[in-house]
């Protein structure tokens, strides 16, 4: 647990970066530092580790303040990662990521095997490990930024914008690279972006300051999108927070129908059995993958005979379970009938939901976390 | 201490004030040198230099030149000539012209070369043509690297014309030259005060250039 | 070829023996001008408001030609080594502690920043990231200031036979003996020519890890060093901008000493 206890940051030219800010940050879990340029996220990043000195409250890990410990053994048991990721770019990229272990003293083969399994576990191929830096993508850099920042195995992770330079597309591999490593070595990481997305996407908590280096607001990602804490804060979330909202809902409450189905080859008594009140059924191969969408009555009157040719696309599907309402609506808004269909892992089609049942289902689901959409000026 | 009481002997002396041997006639043979030798190296220099550097082409000849005038050395040369041609005013001019050129040609192509893309490309995206973008778009951001080369010759000239009084050129060196031939120790130290004088006159006539031909926009930008 | 390597008999030297001499007096005073920079440059770089005023004086005592420095020199050290070898220390030092500022101001914030959040002390960080990350812009101010040293040490004929391959240009005016002044700008020229492509070789030995394309890109050292340590001041060595490449086929020829190669 790092605490933040009535931290600030004054300079002496008389510029507050940061204000009184307090903040519990949880072990083992993502908190991200978000806000507009000037808010003393980055600020608050660094007096973490001591690159810059606090002026004011004070900062303990596990109970400690960090003012009793050396300042290096404070840093090298905190891993720091940054935005271009700041490799030495005179060293191997084996050498980089060995870069703290040789410190500690560990042997140079240890080091070296340490690097190897961390480039590994971070998505590179170790035959890279005896390149430079230069000869790397920007998106593998950062990589190697992440193994360095691993490499002593601390507890700690201080991230400053590390996926800022790189292009939407590998960023958005760099996050989830992020989070499937942080499910499995479970850090306690401090994030710093200015990215809300980015700060839904991999925050578990999310921390929104504002110019000035005031905390605006501190929640989970999904409260903070559906109860934004006043008009700034809403403001910064942008003009969809409520759809992006859904991504914390799962699919597996919403009411299927799960007759909605059918198979390629069956025939006209088969497709009788089916639902009766349905205007369209979807239609799948004798695997169960969906081919698309087709008109209830005109199966009734003939069976599916193999015929694809007259079919709607059954367009983008969502794996239930997995898949939140999000995407689940997506899939409806998108299908040329309204209609979303449901599949498992194997891609085979469960059953199909309309977006009427998917409105439903978004209004129980925030009833039953108590993230009900309020009136914000009412709310605070 | 003694310098200094050197230094004061000899420009407080009169006789050194008049004459074909004085110091008004040498500070005027170096100097018409020098600006000769620089206005034939410029007129040279300036103009391959803009145009290569406009059409980025030619950087490895240029690269190659510079390797070797680098590495050729001035004052074998000056003596070389003087012993092949004999007294005259060719041995000297050549070497300085010699000399002169290629910072200005690097220099200027350098500095063309490395003119931010983005308002070039502007500039021909408004549709001006090549002559205007040289003149009025790269030209002007260039000028602060094109006067420290000039000004790199400039001084390398003075210096060098200095030398050049070993080989019975006139100018300031003379009076080191003749002051070592004479056991003149006054003599040897006034003529490299003098030297120095000019060299650092030059320094300072490039810097007051720069501060009023270069655009007060470019010159945040780079160091004059 | 008559005469080429044929020394008169004032010179006290072989052919070989000149060389020696040349090579003597030229490179003690740069390797004694990287020493004295490493420091001096290391000053400038912690203390900010330094340079400034350090890169002025630097580009006022570059100006000053050689032949006075030495002729003033001559009523303390006499017509001796001494009095060459001091005027190019300075010389040199005055080349490199622009390239070694830029160099190791050349280190991105964010490779400084990472290095300083693992902890790696004022010291280590020195010796094991900003000099080596320096090494090509101080290989450049090297280079001009070893070429122009070459060239320079032949200037000492002119103090009473101090100029080792120099003093045979006296000789060739003495005796008129054209070949001797060939002699000793074609050596001294080569000199200079292998030296700088010794010095290009041990970079690329020490500098793996540097882009190969990026010689030209890596605008890097910060833009033009100094109002001059411009690679070259009067008479000194024809001295032309740093960062002229030589085998490596670039063109980059910017007239920095700190610029990269």
């Amino acid at each position: 647990m790092i605490s933040i206890e009535a931290v600030s940051k004054r300079y002496p030219d008389g510029t507050v970066a940061v204000d009184g800010l307090s903040l519990e940050i949880p072990d083992r879990s993502i908190t991200v530092l978000v806000g507009p340029s000037g808010c003393g996220k980055t600020t608050t990043l660094r007096m973490i580790n001591r690159m810059i000195e606090l002026s004011g409250g004070r900062i303990l890990i596990d109970g400690e303040d960090i003012q009793h410990k050396p300042v290096n053994a404070l840093r090298r048991s905190m891993g720091y990662v940054i935005q271009n990721a700041g490799l030495f770019q005179h060293r191997t990229i084996v050498d980089n990521i060995g870069t703290v272990p040789r410190m500690l003293g560990w042997s140079k083969a240890k080091a070296r095997e340490r690097s190897m399994e961390l480039m590994e576990r971070v998505g590179l191929d170790t035959s890279m490990a005896k390149r430079y830096p230069y000869q790397l993508s920007g998106g593998q850099q950062q990589r190697v930024g992440v193994a360095r920042a691993l490499a002593a195995d601390p507890p700690v992770l201080l991230m400053d914008e590390p996926f800022s330079a790189v292009d939407p597309v590998v960023r958005r591999g760099l996050q989830e690279e992020l989070l499937r490593i942080q499910s499995e070595l479970g850090k306690t990481i401090v994030f710093v972006t200015h990215d809300i997305d980015e700060a839904i996407r991999v925050g578990d908590m999310i921390a929104v300051l504002r110019t000035g280096g005031k905390l605006a607001q501190y929640a989970p990602p999904d409260e903070l999108l559906s109860r934004p804490a006043d008009a700034a804060v809403e403001d910064f979330l942008g003009a969809d927070r409520g759809i992006r909202g859904l991504s914390f809902f799962g699919t597996e409450q919403l009411p299927l129908e799960r007759n909605g189905i059918v198979a390629v080859d069956a025939t006209a008594a088969q497709v009788a059995e089916r639902a009766a009140d349905l205007p369209q059924l979807l239609v799948v191969d004798v695997d169960g993958r969906p081919l698309g969408w087709a008109d209830a009555a005109r199966l009734r009157a003939s069976g599916a005979r193999n015929d694809t040719a007259g079919l709607l696309a059954s367009g983008q599907t969502f794996r239930l379970g997995e898949d939140s309402l999000r995407v689940a609506l997506d899939c409806a808004v998108l299908s040329p009938t309204g209609w979303a269909a449901a599949v498992d892992g194997e891609g085979r089609a469960v059953g199909v939901v309309s977006q009427e049942a998917i409105a439903r289902a978004i209004r129980e689901a925030h009833g039953r976390r108590g993230t009900a959409p309020v009136d914000v000026g009412a709310a605070r | 201490m003694t310098i200094f009481h050197f230094i004061s002997a000899f420009f407080s002396d009169s006789a050194h004030w008049h004459g074909y041997d004085g110091i008004p006639t040498r500070l005027v043979e170096h100097i018409e040198y020098s600006l000769i030798a620089l206005g034939i190296a410029g007129a040279v220099g300036l103009p391959v230099g803009l145009l290569t550097g406009h059409y980025g082409r030619g950087g490895n000849a240029l690269a190659l030149l510079a390797t070797a005038a680098r590495a050729l050395p001035s004052f074998g040369l000056l003596v070389l000539l003087f012993v092949l041609m004999g007294l005259s005013k060719l041995p000297v001019l050549i070497p300085l012209v010699v000399l002169a050129i290629p910072p200005i040609l690097v220099t200027t192509y350098e500095a063309v070369r490395t003119v931010d893309p983005a308002p070039v490309d502007a500039a021909r995206g408004m549709g001006m043509h090549q002559a205007k973008v040289l003149f009025q778009v790269e030209l002007p951001v260039a000028l602060p690297l094109i006067l420290s080369g000039l000004r790199s010759a400039a001084i390398q000239v003075v210096s060098t014309a200095t030398i050049a009084a070993y080989v019975s050129f006139g100018g300031v060196g003379r009076y080191i030259v003749d002051g070592l031939y004479q056991r003149n120790y006054e003599k040897v130290v006034g003529g490299a005060t003098l030297v120095a004088a000019l060299a650092l006159a030059t320094l300072g006539l490039f810097w007051l250039m720069s501060r009023f031909a270069v655009s007060r926009g470019v010159r945040g930008v780079r160091r004059p | 070829m008559n005469g080429f390597f044929d020394m008169p008999s004032d010179l006290q030297h072989s052919y070989v023996g000149l060389i020696g001499l040349h090579l003597q007096e030229a490179l003690l005073p740069v390797a004694i001008g990287l020493v004295l920079a490493l420091p001096v440059a290391q000053l400038c770089v912690r203390f900010k408001w330094l340079y400034p005023p350090v890169l002025w004086a630097t580009t006022v005592l570059y100006a000053i030609p050689s032949l006075a420095f030495f002729v003033v020199l001559i009523d303390y050290t006499g017509q001796t080594e001494t009095t060459v070898v001091i005027p190019l220390a300075l010389y040199s030092l005055v080349v490199l502690v622009p390239a070694i500022v830029d160099g190791v101001r050349s280190v991105s914030p964010e490779t400084n920043a990472a290095a300083v959040a693992m902890g790696i002390g004022p010291v280590r960080r020195y010796l094991q990231v900003e000099l080596p990350i320096a090494v090509p812009a101080i290989f450049a101010g090297l280079r001009v200031a070893t070429v122009s040293s070459i060239s320079l040490v032949s200037v000492g004929a002119l103090i009473g036979n101090q100029g080792a391959l120099g003093n045979l240009l006296a000789d060739a005016n003495l005796y008129h003996r054209p070949i001797l002044a060939v002699s000793s700008v074609v050596t001294t020229a080569v000199l200079a020519i292998l030296a700088d492509a010794a010095l290009v070789l041990i970079r690329m030995l020490l500098t793996p890890w540097l882009p190969k394309s990026a010689r030209r890109a890596r605008r890097g050292a910060g833009g033009p060093a100094g109002p001059d340590a411009n690679g070259d001041a009067g008479d000194k060595a024809g001295g032309l901008p740093a960062g002229g490449t030589l085998g490596d086929g670039t063109t980059d020829v910017r007239p920095t000493a700190g610029s990269a190669l």
